[in-house]
C-alpha cells in the first residue's frame, strides 16, 4: 500500500488489519506518534489526515487515503516553541498528540478562545496534568 | 578524609538507618531568594525533544531481531496452576519461547488476584504472542477468594500485625472534652495510569544484560534484576533516559522485566514486554482503598484534646501498608492520640506507592473531620487550624516549618467565601473549603554526581538518576550553573544509565531534588574549586580573591576578568572533573513539607454534580529551584487530585474480583475541560538545616489536601458532609439528603455519619 506522510510517499507492506499508528511507528520509524491506550480513548496517537485530527491507533492503515501529518511533520510549527515556552510538557508522552491536535485546531481557528481550546483538546489526556500550560501555549501560539 | 557515619533515610514515609561515607566539607547554603539561575523560572532542558516527539522512551526502543512478549494472567481471584502445557502455543507461527510459573521471577503458580502473572510467551510479533497465550493449556485449582476488606479484617486475613500507636491518655481526654465528633470516611482504589505503560526491553550482550525500562529507579531495577537472576549487579545495565510517567508505580522491576530478561536469554534475541492499557489498569499497581473511623475531641475554646483513628488499608494481595494515620498523628498539636491500622490481605491487585501514599487518604478523613469539629464548635475552620498548630513532631523539632505563613497567605483566598457563597442560586450552591497539607519530602543520602568541564567552558553534570517528567534534569542544571557562575545554556545533564554515572536515588517520595540536588551542587563546587586553583597559578593571584561570575573568572579588585572558555582553552582535550555526594539529613529533626489549599466549588443540588472552580495552593517546600517547573508540579498534582476526588474509581466485579474499569473511557481521568483556575504560591524559604541547598520535594505535596478541601467547600456550599471518595453524584445526593434530614430533625443531637 501507499501512504503519504509529511509530504513523503512511502510504499509499505502492511498486514491487513494493521493500525495506522503501528505502521507509522514500526514500519516508517516515526515514533513521535505514541500509543498509550491503543483503543482510541486518550489521544496520544493523534495524527492529521488532510488536516483533520485522527486517532491513528484505531484507524486501519489501509483505509487512509489522504495526506498524513505526524508530529515529525510539525517540528517547525510555532506551536512547538509555544509548548516549550509555556512549560506545556512534563513526561512528554502525550505531548506529540497534544501538539497535533492543537495544530489542527489553530489551522481551522487561528484565534481560539479558552472554551474552544477546551472543546478541541478534551480528547487528549495528560496524566501529569499539564493542561493549564497547554491552554496557555495554544492561546499564545503566535507570540 | 572519608568519614563513616550512621544516618536515617526516609522514602515515602518509611524510615531506615543507613551507613554513609561523608567526604566533602559542607557548603554554606546560598542566601534565600532568587540567585542568578536558581530560583528563577527556567524552561526545561529537554522540552524540545519531548514536544517534537524525538525523545526516545522505552516504548520507542526497537532493537534488531527484537521479539515481543505477552503475559498470561489469572482469570481467577485466587487459584493455583495445576498443570500448564505450552506445546500448542509453541507450535504456532512466530512463537519462539514460553515460560511458566517458577521460570522467571514474578511468574507464580499461586495467583492471588485476577490478573496475576502466570506465564509469558515471546513471538516475532505482538499479535502472535497474544494468539499464543490463547493456546496455552492451563488447568486451575480454584481457591477461596476474599474481596471485601472488612471481612478480611474480621477473619484475621492481614498483612502483618495491626499497627498501633498511642500517646497521652485518649480515653480520659475524650471523657473530659466538651465536643466530640466522629466520622467514618472511605477512600476508593485509584489507578496510576501513566501514559507510558509499564514496559522493558531486555537484551543480553555476552554475559551482560541491558535493560531498557520505564522506571523511577534505574539503580533499584539494576539491583533487583541482578539479585533475582543471580548475576553480579554491574553485569546489569539499566537505561531510562525519558519515561512516560510513574507516580509511584514504577519503583521496581516488575514481572514484565523478568519475563523479558528470561525470554531474551532463552531465545538469544532482545525481547520487549509491554503491558497493554488494559493490563495496566489491572496489574500495574494502585492506591489502595481505606476505611477510616475517626474521632476528634475538643474543649469549648477550640483546643483539640484527642484524636483517634481505626484504619483499614485494603491492600490487596501485595504491596506495603502506608501510614494512613500519619496526618492525624502529626498535623496538629494534640496530646492524646490513639490509632490502629489493619492491613487487609485480599484477593485484589497489589498496591503500589501512589503520590503521597497514605497521607492523601488520611488527610481526606482528618481534614473533613476537623471542619465538622469547627462547625460543631462554631469556630472558623482556619482559626481552628491556627489554634492547634503543632510546634514539634511529638517532641522532635521540625527542621523548618512555615505552615503559619501558608495560613496567612491563605487568608485572602479564604476571605472570598462570602462573595463566592453569594453567587449561589436555587440550583448551584457555591462555597469555599480548605485543608492543610503535611507530608515528607526531605530526601536523603546517598546520591552522587560528577561534573565535567571542557576546554570550551561547557559543563556536563553526570548522574545516573532519571527524570520522570518532573523537570529534575533542568533543576540539576540550574544548581550546577548557579554554583559555577555560568548561564543555564552552558550546562547539560547526562542521566538515566547505570553504566554511565554514579548512583542516584529513586524519583519517588518527593526526594529527587532534595536528594540529588545537593550532590550536584557539591560536584559543581568541586570543579569550581579546581578552576579557581589553576587560575590562581596561571595569573599568580591568591585563590581567595578569585571567583567565577557570569561565565568569567574575575578578581575582586576587577583587574582580572577572563571568559571561562578563553581561560580553559589552554586545556585542549584535558577536562576538569568534579565529584559530589549528598550529605546526611539533620540529626534529631523532623523534615516535612507543609501547605494549604483553598478550594471554591459549586454543587448542583438537583443532580449532585460537583464542579471545582478555583484552587489556591500554597506550599512550603523550602527553596524553590525552578518556579516555573514548580508551578507545573502543583497544577499537575491538583488536577490529578481533582480526578481522585470526583471521577476516578477502579471498580471490581464483586463476584469474580475482576477489574471492570480497564479502559480509559471506563476509568475517568480529568481532561483539559475539567481544570479550574489554579493559583500557586510558594513560601520559598530555604530549610536552613537541610543540606547545602535547603530544598525539599514538591512532587507529592499538591495532591495531599485537595480532596478534603473540595469536600469542605461542598460542606460550606450545601451543609452536606461527604464521607466517601470519589464524590460521585450518588454520594453527593446521599450527603444532601442526610443534611436535609439533619436540618428537619434539628434539636436532636447531631451525630456525624
Amino acid at each position: 500500500m501507499k501512504l503519504v506522510v509529511n509530504g513523503n510517499e512511502y510504499v509499505v507492506d502492511a498486514p491487513i488489519g494493521a493500525s495506522l499508528a503501528s505502521i507509522l511507528r514500526e514500519r516508517l520509524g516515526l515514533t513521535g506518534t505514541k500509543i498509550a491506550c491503543n483503543e482510541g480513548h486518550c489521544g496520544a496517537c493523534t495524527v492529521m489526515v488532510d488536516g483533520v485530527p485522527v486517532l491513528s491507533c484505531i484507524t486501519l492503515a489501509h483505509t487512509v487515503e489522504g495526506e498524513i501529518t505526524t508530529i515529525e511533520g510539525l517540528r517547525e510549527h510555532r506551536l512547538v516553541g509555544a509548548f516549550v515556552k509555556a512549560d506545556a510538557v512534563q513526561c512528554g508522552f502525550c505531548t506529540p498528540g497534544q501538539v497535533v491536535s492543537a495544530a489542527a485546531l489553530v489551522a481551522a481557528n487561528p484565534d481560539p478562545t479558552t472554551e474552544e481550546i477546551r472543546h478541541a483538546m478534551a480528547g487528549n489526556i495528560c496524566r501529569c496534568g499539564t493542561y493549564p500550560k497547554i491552554e496557555e501555549a495554544i492561546l499564545h501560539w503566535r507570540d | 578524609m572519608a568519614r563513616l557515619i550512621r544516618t536515617e533515610k526516609e522514602v515515602e514515609g518509611n524510615f531506615e538507618e543507613v551507613w554513609l561515607v561523608v567526604e566533602e566539607d559542607p557548603l554554606e547554603q546560598w542566601p534565600g531568594g532568587p540567585g542568578d539561575v536558581v530560583g528563577r523560572p527556567a524552561l526545561r532542558k529537554d522540552a524540545l525533544e519531548r514536544v517534537r516527539g524525538e525523545a526516545r522512551f522505552t516504548a520507542d526502543i526497537q532493537l534488531p531481531g527484537m521479539l515481543h512478549a505477552a503475559i498470561l494472567r489469572s482469570p481467577h481471584a485466587h487459584a493455583r496452576v495445576k498443570s500448564i502445557d505450552f506445546a500448542a502455543a509453541l507450535a504456532l507461527r512466530g512463537v519462539r519461547a514460553a515460560v511458566g510459573p517458577g521460570d522467571a521471577p514474578g511468574l507464580e503458580a499461586e495467583a492471588g488476584y485476577a490478573g496475576a502473572p502466570v506465564a509469558a510467551v515471546a513471538a516475532e510479533t505482538l499479535g502472535q504472542a497474544h494468539a499464543a497465550l490463547e493456546a496455552i493449556a492451563i488447568e486451575w485449582e480454584k481457591l477461596e477468594a476474599v474481596i471485601d476488606a472488612e471481612e478480611a479484617v474480621e477473619r484475621g486475613l492481614l498483612h502483618g500485625e495491626p499497627e498501633r500507636y498511642e500517646r497521652g491518655d485518649f480515653d480520659r481526654a475524650i471523657a473530659g472534652a466538651d465536643v466530640v465528633v466522629e466520622g467514618t470516611y472511605r477512600t476508593q482504589v485509584v489507578l496510576h495510569n501513566s501514559m507510558e505503560t509499564h514496559q522493558s526491553v531486555c537484551e543480553w550482550i555476552g554475559e551482560r544484560l541491558d535493560v531498557y525500562t520505564s522506571t523511577q529507579y534505574v539503580w533499584g531495577v539494576r539491583n533487583e534484576v541482578a539479585r533475582e537472576l543471580g548475576i553480579a549487579a554491574d553485569m546489569v545495565r539499566v537505561v531510562c533516559e525519558y519515561m512516560g510517567g510513574g507516580f509511584g508505580s514504577k519503583n521496581s522491576a516488575g514481572e514484565y522485566t523478568f519475563a523479558a530478561a528470561v525470554l531474551a536469554q532463552r531465545t538469544g534475541h532482545p525481547v520487549r514486554c509491554a503491558l497493554t492499557r488494559r493490563e495496566e489498569n489491572v496489574a500495574a499497581g494502585n492506591r489502595n482503598a481505606t476505611i477510616q473511623r475517626l474521632t476528634a475531641a475538643a474543649t469549648r475554646d477550640g483546643t483539640i484534646v484527642a484524636l483517634g483513628g481505626e484504619f483499614v488499608n485494603a491492600l490487596g494481595w501485595g504491596g506495603w501498608s502506608a501510614s494512613t494515620e500519619g496526618p492525624l498523628k502529626i498535623l496538629y498539636a494534640c496530646d492524646n492520640v490513639r490509632t490502629t491500622r489493619h492491613t487487609a490481605k485480599i484477593n485484589t491487585p497489589p498496591m503500589k506507592a501512589f503520590r503521597a501514599p497514605g497521607f492523601v487518604e488520611g488527610t481526606f478523613g482528618l481534614e473533613c473531620l476537623i471542619d465538622e469539629l469547627a462547625a460543631k464548635l462554631d469556630v472558623d475552620p482556619l482559626e481552628l487550624r491556627r489554634k492547634n498548630y503543632a510546634s514539634s513532631n511529638d517532641g522532635t523539632p521540625f527542621s523548618s516549618k512555615n505552615l503559619a505563613e501558608c495560613y496567612e497567605r491563605a487568608q485572602k483566598h479564604w476571605d472570598r467565601r462570602h462573595d463566592v457563597r453569594a453567587r449561589s442560586d436555587a440550583t448551584w450552591k457555591r462555597g469555599v473549603g480548605m485543608a492543610s497539607q503535611i507530608w515528607y519530602g526531605g530526601g536523603g543520602p546517598p546520591s552522587y554526581a560528577w561534573t565535567r568541564v571542557g576546554s570550551d567552558g561547557r559543563i556536563t553534570v553526570v548522574t545516573a538518576m532519571q527524570d520522570i517528567g518532573t523537570g529534575t534534569r533542568t533543576a540539576m542544571a540550574q544548581i550546577a550553573a548557579e554554583e559555577l557562575g555560568v548561564s543555564l545554556d552552558r550546562v547539560e545533564v547526562s542521566l538515566g544509565d547505570t553504566a554511565r554515572g554514579p548512583y542516584a536515588t529513586l524519583s519517588a517520595g518527593s526526594s529527587t531534588t532534595p536528594s540529588i540536588g545537593p550532590a550536584v551542587r557539591a560536584a559543581a563546587a568541586d570543579a569550581k574549586r579546581q578552576i579557581i586553583e589553576i587560575a590562581a597559578q596561571r595569573y599568580d593571584l591568591e585563590e581567595r580573591v578569585l571567583e567565577i561570575r557570569d561565565g568569567r573568572i574575575v578578581s575582586h579588585d576587577g583587574n582580572l576578568s577572563v571568559a571561562l572558555e578563553e581561560f580553559l582553552d589552554m586545556l585542549g582535550s584535558a577536562q576538569i572533573l568534579g565529584k559530589g555526594a549528598r550529605g546526611p539529613n539533620p540529626t534529631g529533626m523532623s523534615v516535612l513539607t507543609f501547605g494549604v489549599h483553598v478550594v471554591e466549588a459549586a454543587v448542583d443540588v438537583e443532580t449532585g454534580e460537583v464542579r471545582v472552580e478555583r484552587v489556591a495552593a500554597i506550599h512550603d517546600v523550602g527553596r524553590i529551584v525552578n518556579p516555573l517547573g514548580a508551578e507545573s508540579q502543583v497544577e499537575g498534582g491538583v488536577i490529578q487530585g481533582i480526578g481522585h476526588t470526583l471521577s476516578e474509581v477502579r471498580l471490581l466485579d464483586a463476584e469474580t474480583g475482576r477489574v471492570l474499569t480497564t479502559s480509559l473511557d471506563a476509568y475517568r481521568m480529568p481532561t483539559i475541560a475539567d481544570v479550574p483556575e489554579i493559583v500557586c504560591e510558594f513560601i520559598d524559604k530555604p530549610d536552613e538545616h537541610l543540606t547545602n541547598l535547603g530544598s525539599k520535594g514538591l512532587g507529592e505535596p499538591p495532591i495531599v489536601p485537595i480532596a478534603a478541601a473540595i469536600a469542605n467547600a461542598i460542606r460550606d456550599a450545601t451543609g452536606a458532609d461527604v464521607h466517601e471518595l470519589p464524590i460521585s453524584r450518588e454520594e453527593m445526593l446521599r450527603a444532601l439528603r442526610e443534611a436535609d434530614r439533619r436540618k428537619s430533625g434539628a434539636g436532636l443531637q447531631s451525630v456525624a455519619h
